[in-house]
């Protein structure tokens, strides 16, 4: 969809940039934020439809699907996380399947969205459309207007996937405290690695460093990994015909590593817990 | 694209999602699979229950086939013992009857001959007298001899 008025810098920039509300620290990414509560719900929903109607008879093809992820999470769970904790194996579930349906929407085509979205917005929301645009081309006025900004793929969203790894980071905060104590938190941190009472200013840095590098590593990870495939993705598109090989093989690979991506971010998040939940 | 307040929202987000997961998704579903495994299990021990149970009924039936075929050639063991001694019997008897046959038959030969024997001595000794009888007569008549003589050619 390289069109000729639209400069290759444009073309990227558009595809990278959202549609966002607001100003400054309190601007909301609709696009991202938007889907990501979309793909959310999809899941919980159509989980917890299989949940209500789960047998432990013969299951249908859906619940045998749904069956098989709860138990390869419930697998990976069991083997990591030795502490009896009811809320551990939800939160990976959640977070598998999630990530997984966010990462998913990377392998729809990067401009079936925005076209369609800006021709919505063009139709009936002219109020969305710059005023620059107002002697565009109807094509260019699609691309134009704030609608077509909006991004799918959330897990290409730092913000996203740095929410994600804040609301790790409060559960390692909580799992600590809650199987610790305040106290036993607060000497964990301050007496390792060297156990010297002398040394607690240093091991206070060297704990909190490593406390912190776990949910921001987690989340630069996630982003990374898709923000990347992303741009390989606008970068194939944007070679004309030649893209649709490109296309497929690129899709084909980030089938892996879509799933790897959010294997990963599961795994980690329930090795960080158990970490926090283990009495050293 | 800046940090902004999205992250905040993801984060709301996934709490509730968290949230709704712990509360309607993991219980329902992970119920249904351990009681599916369990029914599993108890499945294929009454499998092997089952299978030890036939192996019994089998090796019960193989010692009552056993058995019976025993009965069975002790049965027929016993009726011919029982055939063969009534043959015996039966042989024994007719030896006896023949026996007896024959000693009847004998001892009626017997009788027979002794009789014989007797007619025959007592008509020797008649012919003896008849014949002592016609040498005196002659002696005594030529004539008289002839006419004896012809009545003994006549006799005899």
């Amino acid at each position: 969809m390289a069109d000729s008025n639209i400069s290759v810098q444009g073309y990227i920039n558009h595809h990278l940039s959202d549609l966002t509300i607001g100003e400054g620290f309190w601007a909301v990414n609709v696009g991202s934020l938007g889907w990501s509560i979309i793909l959310g719900t999809i899941f919980i929903i159509s989980f917890a439809w299989v949940g209500r109607r789960a047998t432990a008879g013969v299951p249908g093809k859906f619940q045998c699907f749904v069956e098989m992820i709860v138990e390869f999470v419930g697998k990976n769970v069991k083997e990591t996380f030795h502490v009896k904790d009811k809320l551990i194996a939800p939160i990976a579930l959640t977070i598998f399947m999630w990530i997984f349906l966010m990462n998913l929407m990377k392998l729809v085509p990067v401009d079936w969205f925005p076209v369609v979205a800006g021709f919505f917005g063009v139709m009936f929301y002219t109020p969305g459309l710059p005023e620059y645009a107002a002697d565009y081309s109807f094509l260019e006025q699609i691309m134009a207007h704030k609608w077509s900004y909006m991004k799918i793929a959330p897990t290409t969203d730092v913000n996203i996937t740095l929410g994600l790894a804040l609301g790790v980071f409060i559960l390692i905060l909580g799992y600590s405290i809650y199987y610790k104590g305040l106290g036993g938190f607060a000497k964990e941190l301050s007496f390792t690695p060297f156990n010297h009472w002398s040394l607690i200013p240093f091991n206070l840095v060297l704990e909190l460093v490593t406390l912190l590098a776990k949910p921001i590593s987690l989340g630069l990870r996630l982003f990374g990994n898709l923000y990347a495939g992303e741009v390989i993705f606008l970068l194939i598109a944007l070679v004309g015909l030649a893209q649709l090989p490109l296309h497929f093989v690129w899709a084909v690979f980030h089938i892996l590593v879509i799933v790897l991506q959010a294997f990963i971010f599961m795994m980690l998040t329930i090795v960080y817990l158990s970490m926090a939940a283990e009495k050293h | 694209m800046d940090i902004n307040a999205t992250l905040l929202g993801q984060s709301i987000a996934m709490a509730v999602f968290v949230w709704f997961t712990l509360k309607f998704v993991w219980p329902p579903i992970n119920a249904a699979i351990e009681e599916r495994q369990k029914k599993i299990a108890d499945g294929l021990a009454a499998t092997d229950r089952a299978e030890k149970d036939l192996h019994l009924a089998q090796d019960k039936a193989k010692e009552y086939l056993r058995e019976a075929k025993e009965q069975a050639s002790a049965i027929i063991e016993q009726a011919r013992k029982r055939e063969s001694k009534m043959i015996d019997e039966a042989v024994a008897k007719a030896n006896a009857e023949r026996e007896q046959i024959l000693e009847q038959a004998r001892a009626e030969v017997e009788a027979d001959r002794s009789r014989l024997r007797e007619e025959l001595r007592k008509q020797v000794a008649s012919l003896a007298v008849a014949g002592a009888e016609r040498i005196l007569q002659r002696e005594i008549d030529d004539a008289a001899h002839s006419d004896i003589l012809e009545k003994l050619v006549q006799e005899l």
